[in-house]
């Protein structure tokens, strides 16, 4: 049974050594003529003036809990829907009930504007 | 021994490859499909029709000067664009190209799970790259790069749950063997949940209309704006293995994988002596044409028509669906 991920593990490694052996073959045959001017942030030409990293609006923050909440509700969903075929009606009804909840948490954020973008 | 770590690690030495040599020859494609589409030629300098450009663009990525902006976190600079990469990749391990078991790497039974969670796994690299270039527009556009995979996440794994009721396994071997059994590739049964994968699987790619994360008339080039050199490079084919994984996983959820067209009919056994992986990739390249076409004619949304069509239109379509496969499982 865990047999199967050996093979997942290895791709894994494999990736990540084909991703750092590029780099570094890539850092062995490249040029390197630096100068300050050209290390300096991209900002259209102009020197930049403050750190970028500023405050930023609040709805990305909004929407990475949104997200939390619904993703685990969704990864509740995929036992129940393999087998579906067992469970038959009993199933059914449970989550129909466990989707109405969902569904009114749902509406619940989309009347308060929670999924409002402007 | 042999069984379990030299045959697997041939097999993922070949799709490595493979996957580096559809991705160049991928870049190539979207270059002289979008130049046909616009009435010119595209790349023809370098080999007949420029062919060899494929070629030629990594060579010259290899050579280029890699620059780390005096401002960056040096570390996650670096680690961005690996974070990026190697999930790209490793969803290959799971996606059947054919029938036998020398066409997939392994088939773990949660092969549909592994993909959902491994590929949302890239959205670190994303953010990590902005954050670490520390600069303007690499950080708005990782931002917003980050709110639309995780909402089209949702709209997407919520609309896969009705295909798994459909086929009661998740994987991914076993999903092709439903529809051979039941002699219907799910695209006709499931065609809501094609639709709505297809749009997630855009905007999960970034691709046009949905590459507000990259657009150039407003962010400069997105969230790898500071990035030169390999590591650009790496970010490139993240971004093409990622197109090549969402059109398997169409293939394979709602095409029918390796199947030939109807495999329920005899009258069409003929259509089998056409090996089995040649069916997948077929229908694999049809996507992937159907990617750069829809690039080559759509506009770009606006941020905020995205959001509502991610939220307020895919995910009531996506319950709804599911309600209605699960009542039509019991009452059928």
């Amino acid at each position: 049974m865990l047999d199967a991920y050996i093979p997942v593990l290895l791709f894994v490694l494999v990736a990540i050594g084909f991703a750092i052996f590029t780099l570094m073959v890539s850092s062995l045959v490249q040029s390197s003529r630096y100068n300050r001017v050209k290390l300096e942030p991209y900002e259209c030409g102009i020197e930049p003036v403050t750190d970028a990293r500023d405050r930023y609006s609040v709805r990305y923050y909004l929407i990475a809990m949104l997200f939390v909440i619904f993703d685990v509700e969704t990864v509740f969903m995929f036992p129940w829907a393999v087998i579906m075929d067992e469970l038959a009606l009993f199933g059914l009804i449970e989550m129909l009930v466990f989707l109405f909840i969902l569904v009114l948490g749902y509406v619940y954020a989309w009347r308060k504007g929670a999924l409002e973008w402007a | 021994m042999i069984e379990t770590i030299v045959i697997p690690l041939l097999k993922i030495a070949v799709l490595l490859n493979a996957v580096l040599v559809s991705v160049t020859f991928m870049t190539l494609l979207e270059r002289k499909v979008i130049a046909w589409a616009q009435s010119r030629l595209g790349p023809m300098r370098v080999g007949p029709y420029g062919v060899l450009q494929a070629i030629a663009d990594p060579i010259k990525l290899i050579l280029k000067e890699d620059i780390t902006p005096v401002k960056a976190d040096r570390m996650m600079f670096t680690l961005a664009p690996i974070i990026s990469l190697v999930p790209a990749l490793v969803v290959f391990a799971v996606v059947p190209f054919g029938g036998d078991e020398l066409f997939y790497i392994t088939d773990i039974n949660v092969g549909l799970l592994f993909i959902i969670s491994v590929t949302s796994i890239g959205v670190y690299g994303i953010i990590l790259a902005g954050w670490a270039s520390n600069s303007k527009y690499p950080l708005l556009a990782s931002l917003r790069a980050s709110a639309q995979l995780i909402s089209y996440e949702i709209a997407v794994t919520m609309t896969l749950v009705s295909v798994i009721l459909t086929a009661g396994t998740l994987s991914m071997v076993g999903i092709v063997q439903a529809q051979q059994d039941s002699g219907l590739w799910y695209g006709f049964v499931q065609p809501v949940a094609f639709v709505l994968v297809l749009i997630g699987g855009l905007a999960e790619t970034n691709r046009a209309p949905f590459d507000m994360p990259e657009a150039e008339q407003e962010l400069t080039g997105g969230f790898h704006t500071e990035y030169s050199g390999m590591r650009f490079a790496l970010f490139f084919l993240a971004e093409y293995a990622n197109m090549i994984v969402i059109s398997a996983v169409v293939t394979v959820l709602f095409w029918g994988g390796w199947l030939r067209p109807f495999p329920s009919i005899d009258a069409l056994a003929f259509l089998d002596l056409i090996p089995s992986w040649i069916w997948f990739f077929g229908k694999m390249f049809v996507f992937l044409y159907l990617f750069i076409w829809i690039r080559a004619t759509l506009p770009r949304y606006r941020y905020d028509q995205l959001m509502r069509l991610g939220w307020k239109v895919l995910i009531p379509i996506a319950i709804g669906n599911i309600v209605v496969t699960g009542i039509a499982k019991v009452v059928l």
